[in-house]
């Protein structure tokens, strides 16, 4: 594994290896929770939120965990259960201390349990053996990059409300080639870093 | 075969762990210690707090009404919280129009109770009462639709307006993993206070309905709590317009029956809509009905009828059989119930033939 800079992680899990737009991770809420910037940038700091939680919690499982008695093939059910007992943790924790923040977020923290691009990083910092520092970088990373990219795409979702769509594309249909295309035009900054 | 089981203990060990984790914190975080529950500014609860408004109400023995039993997918169980619910939920709006959410009015199965709470619900709901009724009889009127009657508990009586409804209460069977409870009208007169009796239809893939057609059986211990609803009697001289399709019978049989054993002298016609001669039933204890009533007349409707049915009744839809034999609407009131395409074309007719909104009353399903 070449040492990356957990900076230069960070950066690329925004730009380059957006999980969103170069992995395709977490589109049903990306595309269901699209409609208004409002809405998509509330959910997108949930994301962000609980993937820095639940990088830490799951690097921490793995390495002290599985690795030392040889169970890493559990890793997939564990992390699921992980990232939903931590999901349900802070959410308790919000509810009591930071209300505001818990109403904010509302609807969209239980959602997040089932949110494929949080388990996709989980999964992405063992596969690519990354450190503890490396692992928090590429989380906070793609959780950026993930709001990025669904707070561009509601911006345009709006736009589009006022054009005309054909019938058969409206809705899901349009705003999956409006993916597309953002996916190709996020392709200009690979050559920025390259991670994977 | 070791690392099978090292592989389950180890999973259950970390799902132990974390399971342990989150009822700590439930039990600290979650618990927001004794509240106070005041309602309708007169009778004051303390209550634990940290649950639903809901189910802090069960508790206290006081049933809103709620179909899908608390997972916010109904909208029945509406509540005016005056103080202290907090924010509206996002889980909550779809169900709420604009008039609702100026009043307070809150979906209780989702709104918590963590701090002091002051609530505003309607006095009869004090009125409603849980029971563990035993199933008396089963009787089938058609194919798909069956009469119940349950009897409560020793001791206990139920007391309601004729054309109110109960929650019956489908537990888990094979095949149903989810309690849910379903509204169905009483059918018995209110006099009779320690039986009820429902009329339940069968519906295919239904929750309650495969239940009750398929499970319950004679001596079968049943959940029922009520009465809901403000679709009821309402005491005065007016000529009454009954319109029922199906299972609709029920409301508009506890009314008969309570006119019946109270000797109540008023006009009134029963238009009872179905497709074929099969679907009708009960037609002698109409017939009964008739001879005890002084003035009451049973009229089957059937909108599928062949010649081969030899059927000289009134061939078409409950709406066509109101414009047809319905002389005017002025100075009568109807009670209807039944589906919604039903209805809405029945209030057509019905106004159209003069009868103001204000003196039609429905019970949707």
């Amino acid at each position: 594994m070449i040492e990356l800079n957990p900076f230069v992680i960070f950066i690329a899990a925004i730009f380059t290896n957006n999980m969103i737009l170069s992995n395709f991770l977490g589109m049903c809420s990306f595309v269901a929770v699209s409609k208004e910037i409002n809405t998509s940038l509330g959910l997108g700091q949930a994301v962000t939120f609980v993937l820095a939680g639940t990088s830490i919690i799951n690097y921490l499982v793995y390495h002290y965990l599985l690795v030392p008695y040889n169970l890493e093939f559990l890793r997939f059910i564990i992390f699921i259960i992980s990232i939903a007992a931590f999901v349900q943790l802070i959410e308790m924790i919000l509810e009591r201390y930071i209300p505001n923040l818990y109403y904010a977020l509302g609807i969209f923290l239980p959602l997040i349990t089932v949110n494929c691009a949080i388990l996709g990083v989980s999964l992405f910092m063992v596969i690519r053996d990354y450190t503890f520092l490396q692992s928090f970088g590429f989380a906070v990373g793609s959780g950026l990059g993930w709001t990025l990219a669904i707070v561009a795409l509601a911006g345009i979702r709006q736009k589009l409300k006022r054009a005309s769509v054909p019938k058969g594309l409206e809705g899901p249909g349009i705003t999956l080639i409006v993916t597309g295309l953002m996916a190709l035009a996020f392709i200009g900054f690979s050559g920025i870093v390259q991670i994977s | 075969m070791s690392s099978i089981v090292i592989s389950t203990v180890s999973l259950s060990i970390i799902t132990a762990l974390f399971a342990v984790l989150l009822t700590i914190a439930d039990r600290t975080i979650g618990n927001y210690g004794q509240v106070t529950m005041t309602i309708n500014d007169d009778k004051q609860f303390t209550v634990n707090g940290g649950s639903s408004l809901l189910s802090t109400l069960i508790e206290e023995k006081i049933f809103i009404p709620s179909a899908c039993g608390g997972k916010g997918t109904c909208g029945y169980c509406k509540v005016q919280v005056l103080e202290g619910g907090g924010p509206v939920l996002a889980t909550e709006t779809p169900f709420m129009t604009e008039e609702e959410l100026a009043d307070n009015v809150r979906l209780s199965c989702q709104c918590k109770v963590k701090q002091d709470i002051r609530i505003q619900i309607p006095e009869e709901l004090f009125n409603v009462k849980e029971f563990e009724a035993t199933v008396e009889a089963i009787e089938d009127l058609t194919d798909v639709i069956k009469k119940l009657r349950f009897k409560l508990p020793e001791g206990e009586e139920i007391s309601f307006k004729p054309g109110q409804y109960v929650q019956l209460k489908a537990p888990l069977y094979e095949g149903n993993d989810e309690e849910v409870y379903r509204a169905y009208s009483i059918a018995s007169s209110p006099l009779e206070k320690e039986y009820i009796e429902l009329v339940i239809g069968f519906v295919p893939e239904g929750i309650a309905t495969t239940y009750v057609h398929h499970h319950l059986e004679v001596g079968d211990k049943v959940t029922i709590n009520g009465p809901f609803g403000d679709f009821y009697y309402q005491d005065n001289d007016r000529e009454m317009v009954m319109v029922a399709v199906g299972t609709g019978v029920a409301p508009i049989l506890s009314l008969l029956n309570f006119m019946r054993s109270k000797g109540i002298n008023r006009k009134a016609r029963f238009y009872f809509g179905a497709k074929t001669p099969s679907d009708l039933f009960m037609l002698d204890y109409f017939k009964e009905l008739e001879e005890d009533l002084p003035d009451f007349q049973f009229i089957p409707c059937l909108s599928r009828v062949g010649e081969e049915d030899e059927w000289d009744g009134f061939k078409g839809r409950v709406n066509n059989a109101i414009d047809e034999m319905l002389e005017e609407g002025e100075g009568k009131e109807a009670y209807l119930c039944g589906n919604e395409p039903m209805i809405d074309s029945v209030v057509k007719s019905l106004t159209e033939k003069g009868m103001p909104e204000e003196l039609i009353y429905y019970d949707k399903f």
